[in-house]
């Protein structure tokens, strides 16, 4: 569903990404994997069109999106959800969502999921429901977090580029988190999920690449991971 | 005054403020979004009085009249969007003060574009049909359609509001106006918000133009006092909300009102006239609101707005080709006394550049490396051309002495406007330094028996040897080196590294002990006093001083010689204030057109070197050793 191919990026004349090479598939969740720096969020942001330098091929659906525009990107189907949350703090949590929603869309083979509305998201994020009407800024983090994953929902996306859902959040919420994309995935979303706790992404994805200063160093089922005990100790322990 | 005098004055200021607000509200969506600070706003609501008044003269009746106002609208909020197509989305990720020359290149491209299309007369527009009469409130006669348009601020802040926070659109706006790359990724053109805000803005302002025509004649100078009272009631009301802008119009509107009322007052045997305060009240106001509360009234600080701008480079010391380089241009300066007999202008016009290069140097020296973008330094070059105009006059002072003590006076004249400037940042430190421009203008303006006034100080000459043109030019040419080379050494000494340190992170600067305010206070100071050496030189250069050397058009010059030479580079300014005082002479002598022409090379250079010219050089230069 999402191939790329030899991606690479660059901050001003940093080089960040080397060459990457990965693919998600259609109702698959994929953790990218990788310590602080390793270039997890940079690929999310590439592959989305936010990083100005890049190279590389990304098809998204069989089209190649990676010279297009973020909104284009996000109009055909593939949703954001940032790690630093990015809520519009002086909007209400109706309102953030509001800005996020887009039309529903189907998959190319006509099928499609239920759209999304802000009733279903609030079952889905209980805690939400209970502050529609509050702004982003008066938010904890755990509630902006599920509003981000809230936001990017109200876009009906296909696939979900999910940036470090539990970074910053309490164990709680965490544990929530991890609820929901078992839930999306049921839904028949697919989902790419960038993450440095392991036991998080177990709990969760189907696969995993592990990233170490932006080249792509390992890749195989969760299972495998969890049993490669050498490849943890060298890439994810701190 | 009697409470109905009273009564009425608040009325008919409520008129005003609605004509302050069309103009203002526009101007406060468009930098929310874009975070451009549209300069050629003004010109729309200019634009817009001109455009009502052709309607209405040429199609004439009720038709012409009503129907051209909603026409202007559309009109105006087209050519909004045409130029946000053309023009400011090339140039998004430009830095801020780059935006700001590409929309004054646009006021000045307006202004001959008007002056062409409708000539230099002020024009009279018919009075509004159905409402030329007048309603009798409290004994007087207010003009119905004064009424009218006090009526239609407020409703124009209730739709207004409503659409913000009713619609999709104005949620957009709001969003966008936050985070637009968020935006953007959620799925919302971003392209198209902005050409739809930016033309909204436009029509607004299009829109407020030509419901004054009933009012006031259209009038070529109307762009730049629409866009600074637009300024004013922005900031005071703070930045973003439209019920401040609202709030702020009234305020000033009213306060205005009542100095025109009150006229003289005698207060035992003091005798104000209040009817002079006009001419500042507006930037009072403005003053007081910004120190006791930064953000204006219903502003909040900001959340930390995510900018799409380049990072700056940091800047570096002259490398060995550019002391060269320099030494060469300085050498050559020197020889151009030669020329003296063939071409004597040539020293007139080198004058002119040296004070320009010191003018531009010190401006840039606090808007580059210091990060605060003054709107009013010339009010720096003012105190020190008329500290040794005034100094000459009255006492008699020798030009040396006079010299000396220009740059005092634009030094405490910038301790005490820095003080309180640099507990400011962005848009409203470059209003507050405006303001403070304004009320020394105005003060100097108006203080007749001291300054002549209008006329300003005249028969200021430099005693010989001075009087020869070429000595003159070796004087400027000495203190326009000491001048620069001073800048320099500051910048890279501790006090430099701290006060780029303190405009980078304000933050982490003050969590390593930096005191920033004070540092920024220090830099604005030096900056005011090198400034004010610039203007000493200038008042024996001309032999006379008048207040234009303080008016808001000097300070604009001023920042465009900086972006001219672009300003994360120290020569930038030196070769930006050169180019800016050449081309003006060269263009203002040869044709009626002369802003029209500026503004096309402006924009020309604005879209072919975004970096400015020394920053494209630089680019230039660095490309070609890179591997």
């Amino acid at each position: 569903m999402l191939s790329v191919e030899n991606l690479s990026a660059w901050y001003d004349s940093a080089r960040i990404l080397y060459d990457l090479s990965f693919n998600v598939g259609r109702g698959e969740v994929v953790a990218l994997m990788g310590r602080n720096g390793a270039g997890k969020s940079t690929t999310i942001k590439t592959i989305m069109g936010l990083i100005g330098r890049r190279r590389g091929t990304v098809r998204f659906n069989g089209e190649d999106i990676s010279r297009r525009e973020p909104y284009e990107i996000a109009r055909r189907g593939l949703g954001y959800a940032p790690e630093d949350r990015r809520i519009f703090a002086d909007l209400t949590v109706m309102e953030n969502l509001d800005v996020g929603r887009q039309a529903p869309r189907r998959f190319t083979d006509g099928r499609t999921l239920p759209a999304w509305t802000p009733q279903r998201l609030f079952a889905l994020f209980p805690n939400l429901a209970e502050m529609p009407d509050r702004l982003g800024s008066r938010m904890s983090g755990g509630e902006q977090q599920m509003l981000t994953v809230a936001r990017t929902l109200m876009g009906n996306p296909l696939l979900v580029l999910l940036d470090e859902p539990s970074e910053g959040v309490a164990p709680l919420i965490v544990e929530q988190m991890a609820n929901t994309i078992i839930e999306l995935k049921k839904e028949g979303l697919s989902i790419l999920l960038s993450e440095q706790n392991v036991h998080f992404a177990r709990l969760v994805s189907d696969r995993v690449y592990v990233l170490e200063k932006g080249h792509m160093c390992w890749q195989g089922s969760m299972d495998a991971l969890m049993r490669d005990q050498d490849v943890q100790r060298a890439y994810l322990t701190v | 005054m009697t409470l109905s005098a009273f009564f009425f004055l608040i009325l008919n200021g409520l008129s005003s403020a609605s004509a302050l607000f069309f103009v203002a509200v526009g101007l406060s969506l468009i930098f929310g979004v874009s975070r451009i600070i549209n300069l050629a706003h003004g010109s729309f609501y200019m634009l817009g009085t001109y455009i009502a008044y052709s309607c209405a003269t040429r199609v004439g009746g009720a038709f012409g009249f009503w129907g051209g106002i909603l026409v202007t609208a559309l009109i105006v909020g087209a050519l909004g969007a045409l130029i946000e197509i053309v023009l400011l989305r090339r140039i998004y990720r430009a830095p801020e003060l780059f935006q700001l020359l590409a929309t004054f290149a646009l006021v000045l491209v307006f202004s001959d574009a008007t002056l062409y299309l409708w000539g230099p007369e002020d024009l009279l527009g018919p009075r509004a049909p159905g409402l030329r009469g007048a309603v009798e409130i409290l004994g007087r006669h207010l003009p119905s359609y004064d009424l009218f348009l006090a009526i239609l601020g407020p409703l124009l802040l209730l739709v207004l509001h409503v659409t913000l926070v009713r619609t999709r659109f104005g949620r957009l706006i709001r969003a966008a106006t936050q985070d637009r790359e968020m935006v953007g990724a959620l799925g919302v053109n971003q392209a198209l918000l902005f050409t739809a805000v930016f033309a909204l803005g436009a029509a607004l302002a299009g829109f407020g133009g030509a419901l004054q025509v009933a009012r006031e004649p259209a009038s070529l100078s109307t762009d730049l006092i629409a866009i600074t009272d637009a300024f004013v009631v922005v900031v005071v009301g703070g930045m973003g909300s439209i019920t401040g802008a609202y709030l702020a119009a009234v305020i000033i509107a009213e306060v205005k009102a009542l100095c025109i009322g009150l006229g003289v007052v005698h207060v035992g045997l003091l005798s104000v006239n209040f009817s002079k305060f006009t001419l500042v009240a507006e930037f009072l106001v403005m003053a007081v609101v910004l120190i006791v509360r930064p953000f204006g009234l219903l502003g909040r600080m900001q959340a930390a707005v995510r900018t799409i701008a380049e990072p700056e480079d940091p800047i570096r010391p002259a490398t060995p080709l550019l002391k060269v380089l320099g030494l060469i241009t300085l050498i050559a300066l020197a020889c151009l006394p030669l020329l003296a007999h063939s071409f004597p202008y040539a020293l007139i016009l080198g004058i002119d550049v040296l004070i320009a290069v010191i003018f531009a140097a010190s401006l840039h020296f606090i808007a580059g490396p210091g990060g605060m973008h003054s709107f009013g330094h010339a009010a720096y070059f003012g105190l020190g051309a008329y500290g040794a105009a005034l100094l000459v006059k009255w006492l008699a002072l020798p030009m040396g002495a006079a010299l000396l003590v220009a740059p005092l006076v634009a030094l405490l004249g910038a301790l005490l406007f820095g003080w309180f400037s640099v507990r400011l940042s962005g848009i409203y430190l470059a209003m507050l330094t405006l303001a403070f421009a304004q009320i020394v203008w105005a003060v100097v303006f108006q203080w007749e028996e001291l300054t002549g006034g209008s006329n300003g100080v005249i028969g200021i000459w430099p005693p010989p040897p001075f009087d020869q043109a070429w000595v003159y030019f070796l004087l400027c040419l000495v203190l326009a080196v000491i001048a620069v080379l001073v800048l320099r050494r500051v910048l890279f000494s501790p006090l430099g590294y701290a006060m780029r340190a303190g405009r980078d992170s304000e933050l982490r600067a003050e969590a390593i002990g930096i005191d920033v305010k004070r540092v920024h206070w220090l830099a604005f100071v030096i900056a005011g006093a090198v400034c004010g050496v610039a203007g000493g030189l200038f008042t024996f250069a001309k032999g006379s001083i008048s207040p234009e050397v303080i008016h808001l058009n000097h300070s604009i010059d001023g920042l465009i010689m900086v972006l001219l030479g672009g300003i994360q580079t120290l020569t930038g300014p030196i070769v930006g204030a050169s180019l800016f005082a050449v081309l003006q002479d060269m263009v203002m002598r040869d044709s009626e057109y002369w802003r029209a022409l500026l503004g096309g090379i402006i924009l020309l250079l604005v879209l072919a070197f975004p970096q400015g010219i020394v920053g494209a050089l630089a680019r230039l230069f660095d490309r070609a050793r890179a591997p």
